[in-house]
């Protein structure tokens, strides 16, 4: 209940510095004309990053045939759901216009990186949404058929959602062929996702964004920050619901391997960001490198890189590592590492224009975001908390049917 | 008679008003609408009036009357097609600028900028350390393969058959995404309700006048269309007594800073013209002419500009720039072609 009513009061703040927003203009923000996007964008590219955990887990292990990540389909899912449900939130945030969205399907252009964005995570939405129901259909059964036994009113949730539903053999089969097309669907479209929102800086010219690395840089980047968000979700569900049966250390040990995984793929990608042009040293991207190992955003820089990657990856390469804590420990840093990660993408490059920062308002040569920006940024981190927890509530958090069929499967158990 | 003599009279009049607008064809109030003609008694009283033709009239001034505000006589659909036949381009001379930034004053001021905005920025150019630095007027670059106008979602940053990029404020979402595109950091955003006064605010939207600015929309430099059509120059080049600005058009081969005119192909030719960041193919319609034989030391412009704290006039030859490079972060652009 305290969680709860922390998380509401973030949300309120939020939405009362987004009112000041819409009354004074952006200028209730730290942008401008230099850096003229700032942590909505890089919380944008941070939640559309998360969101894409939802197909590693749901999709590209159950096409790879891996059972063991079944207790935690759904956990990854609402993550992926609520995640890029305030991704497209945030974006209009950062509109100057938000009164002329529709604009966007009256003039509309295909040829905008925006418009490929619009379409891709709204397909996206769509699917992520069918996945997060459609396992969820025989549980609802399963929680109908025992509502005498007094889940209260909650039962009526569940015959809205799930009424229909007979758990005959075709009901089941329709629901396993859709999962199973929705699985493979869902990869090439989370691919997208990210690579288009990659696009969204790699389109440009700017040093530090005109890099034909930037799609595999920005999917890497996300597959590792959204396992870390699982492990999180994966350690808080189990002590708070008790769930040591369903998500056991097992788990922990198989998440740290595939997240050791993730962040070697992601070390990858980042010493071609990074080192191929500093060997280089062109003269503009000299001046955004220079600043990002050695300059102001050098902190930063060096704590998202070893805190939020490169140590996690070395402490889970040993077994004692891989335990509960520790991974809910370095989740947390990966995750932190990745938002700091998200920032350095998305605010240095603005800050490093071609011509001089000259004849313009000596405010806008730096950044750093306003109370405003702060709290409209967490309080819609405490949203995808918010639903995440009345998620939770409402819905089993372990696929109950599909668990139970795993178990069966799988005799050792 | 009489009736029809004052209706014809009164068409004069409109005519002269409305100007060009009625030529065009798109006003809303026709100079037709017989009402107000038929209340105005004739005073005897003559005034002498130049029409647009260039002809001598008179007219009776019970018939004048002060027109508030002209609607601006193009429609949207016009001003996104452009002048016909026409391909503008800009010729900026290094070698005459002093930094007096009458250019930016005149612009800011007739197109009604919120305070410390700025359309056209004058940089202190230095390309590496032993090369000379010089003034560097720019404008938008109204470029022929525009960066800004690819990525915008809403066809709110157009090209135009003149060549000319504008923006429509009315259209406009505030993504920001043209300004993270442009190169040139020629794009300025509206983060606040504009100051502006109450007449400006009240005045209509158009895309070639750009005003009044929009809260929430982004603006940048329009190469006055505007002043165009009139035909006359954009205000910059009025503006600078230096004469640093050529405005002209292509397919005519001609461009003039109001004093001087040259053949384009010729000046570009002879004085080896050359546009800014050619690397990244965005083909600009604004030439430089190169800062070689000067009519200003480049020390001139740094006593013209706005006092700066940071900058100590000490004489000693060159010293000047370098100090200033030396208190500013990143004070001199480098080139980067």
């Amino acid at each position: 209940m305290i969680w709860t009513g922390i998380l509401i009061l973030f949300c309120l703040i939020g939405l009362f510095a987004y009112y000041r927003q819409l009354r004074y203009g952006l200028v209730v923000t730290h942008m401008g004309d230099y850096a003229s996007w700032g942590i909505y964008i890089s919380n944008f590219v941070f939640f559309v990053a998360i969101s894409l955990v939802g197909s590693l887990v749901t999709a590209i292990f159950r096409l790879g045939n891996i059972h063991w990540s079944t207790p935690l389909t759904r956990i990854a899912e609402i993550i992926a759901v609520s995640a890029i449900l305030f991704a497209s939130f945030i974006i209009v945030v950062d509109m100057g216009r938000p009164e002329r969205l529709v604009n966007l399907f009256i003039y509309g252009r295909i040829q905008s990186p925006i418009m490929w964005d619009v379409i891709v995570i709204s397909t996206y939405l769509v699917i992520s949404l069918l996945l997060l129901y459609l396992p969820l259909l025989p549980d609802l059964k399963i929680l109908n058929d025992q509502k005498e036994k007094g889940r209260g009113w909650w039962s009526r949730i569940y015959v809205l959602f799930g009424g229909f539903w007979k758990s005959n053999a075709r009901q089941e089969r329709i629901n396993q062929k859709a999962v199973l097309i929705l699985s493979i669907l869902i990869i090439p479209v989370a691919f997208c996702i990210h690579t288009v929102t990659s696009w969204l800086f790699a389109t440009t010219y700017r040093p530090g964004w005109d890099s034909t690395n930037f799609g595999a840089y920005f999917v890497s980047g996300a597959f590792l920050v959204g396992a870390g968000a699982v492990v999180i979700a994966m350690y808080v569900f189990r002590k708070v619901y008790h769930l040591e049966r369903y998500i056991t250390e097992t788990h922990f040990d198989k998440m740290g391997k595939v997240l050791v995984l993730l962040a070697l793929i992601y070390l990858y990608f980042n010493v071609n960001e990074y080192l191929v042009p500093a060997f280089k040293m062109k003269k503009t991207e000299e001046v955004h490198l220079v600043t990002l190992f050695a300059g102001d955003f050098a902190p930063m820089f060096w704590f998202s890189l070893l805190a939020g990657l490169i140590i996690p990856a070395v402490i889970m390469l040993f077994k004692q590592g891989r335990k509960p804590l520790p991974m809910f420990i370095l989740g947390i840093m990966v995750v932190v590492g990745a938002w700091f990660k998200r920032y350095l993408i998305v605010t240095p490059t603005l800050l490093h224009p071609f011509l001089p920062m000259e004849d313009s308002p000596e405010r806008f040569k730096h950044y750093f975001p306003s109370w405003e920006e702060w709290a409209i940024a967490i309080g819609s981190l405490a949203g995808v908390l918010l639903i995440i927890t009345f998620f939770v509530r409402i819905f089993p958090i372990i696929p109950i049917q599909e668990t139970i069929a795993e178990q069966d499967a799988t005799p050792e158990k | 008679m009489q009736k029809k003599d004052t209706s014809r009279r009164y068409f004069l009049l409109n005519g002269l008003l409305a100007g060009a607008g009625l030529a065009a064809g798109c006003s809303g109030k026709t100079a037709f609408t017989p009402d107000r003609a038929e209340e105005a008694v004739p005073s005897g009283e003559k005034v002498k009036l130049l029409s647009i033709d260039g002809e001598v009239i008179e007219v009776d001034k019970a018939f004048l009357k002060p027109v508030p505000d002209i609607p601006y006589p193009f429609s949207n659909r016009e001003e996104r097609v452009g002048i016909q036949g026409k391909k503008f381009v800009m010729v900026i001379d290094l070698s005459r600028c002093k930094n007096l930034k009458k250019c930016q004053s005149a612009c800011n001021h007739m197109h009604h900028l919120h305070p410390g905005q700025n359309w056209l920025k004058i940089y202190a150019m230095q390309d590496a350390e032993h090369t000379a630095p010089y003034w560097q007027p720019a404008t938008c670059m109204h470029c022929d393969e525009p960066p800004c106008v690819k990525v915008c979602p809403v066809d709110a940053t157009f090209k135009r058959q003149d060549g000319i990029v504008l923006i429509d404020s009315d259209r406009c979402v505030g993504c920001r995404f043209c300004m993270a595109a442009c190169p040139y950091s020629t794009r300025v955003f509206n983060w606040e309700e504009p100051a502006l006064t109450e007449e400006v605010a009240s005045r209509e939207y158009s895309c070639e006048t750009s005003v009044p600015q929009k809260k929430g929309t982004v603006g940048k430099c329009d190469f006055c269309p505007d002043m165009v059509r009139k035909g006359e120059l954009p205000h910059c080049v009025t503006a600078c007594p230096n004469g640093v600005f050529f405005f002209g058009d292509m397919n005519e081969d001609v461009v003039t800073n109001g004093a001087e005119t040259f053949r384009f192909s010729d000046l570009i030719r002879d004085k080896a013209g050359y546009r800014l960041m050619e690397d990244l193919g965005t083909k600009p319609s604004v030439y430089y002419l190169p800062p070689v034989n000067r009519n200003f030391k480049f020390e001139e412009g740094l006593k013209t500009e706005e006092p700066k704290p940071t900058y100590k006039t000490v004489d000693r030859g060159n010293s000047e720039y370098l100090r200033c490079k030396k208190n500013h972060p990143r004070p001199f652009a480098e080139k980067i072609w």
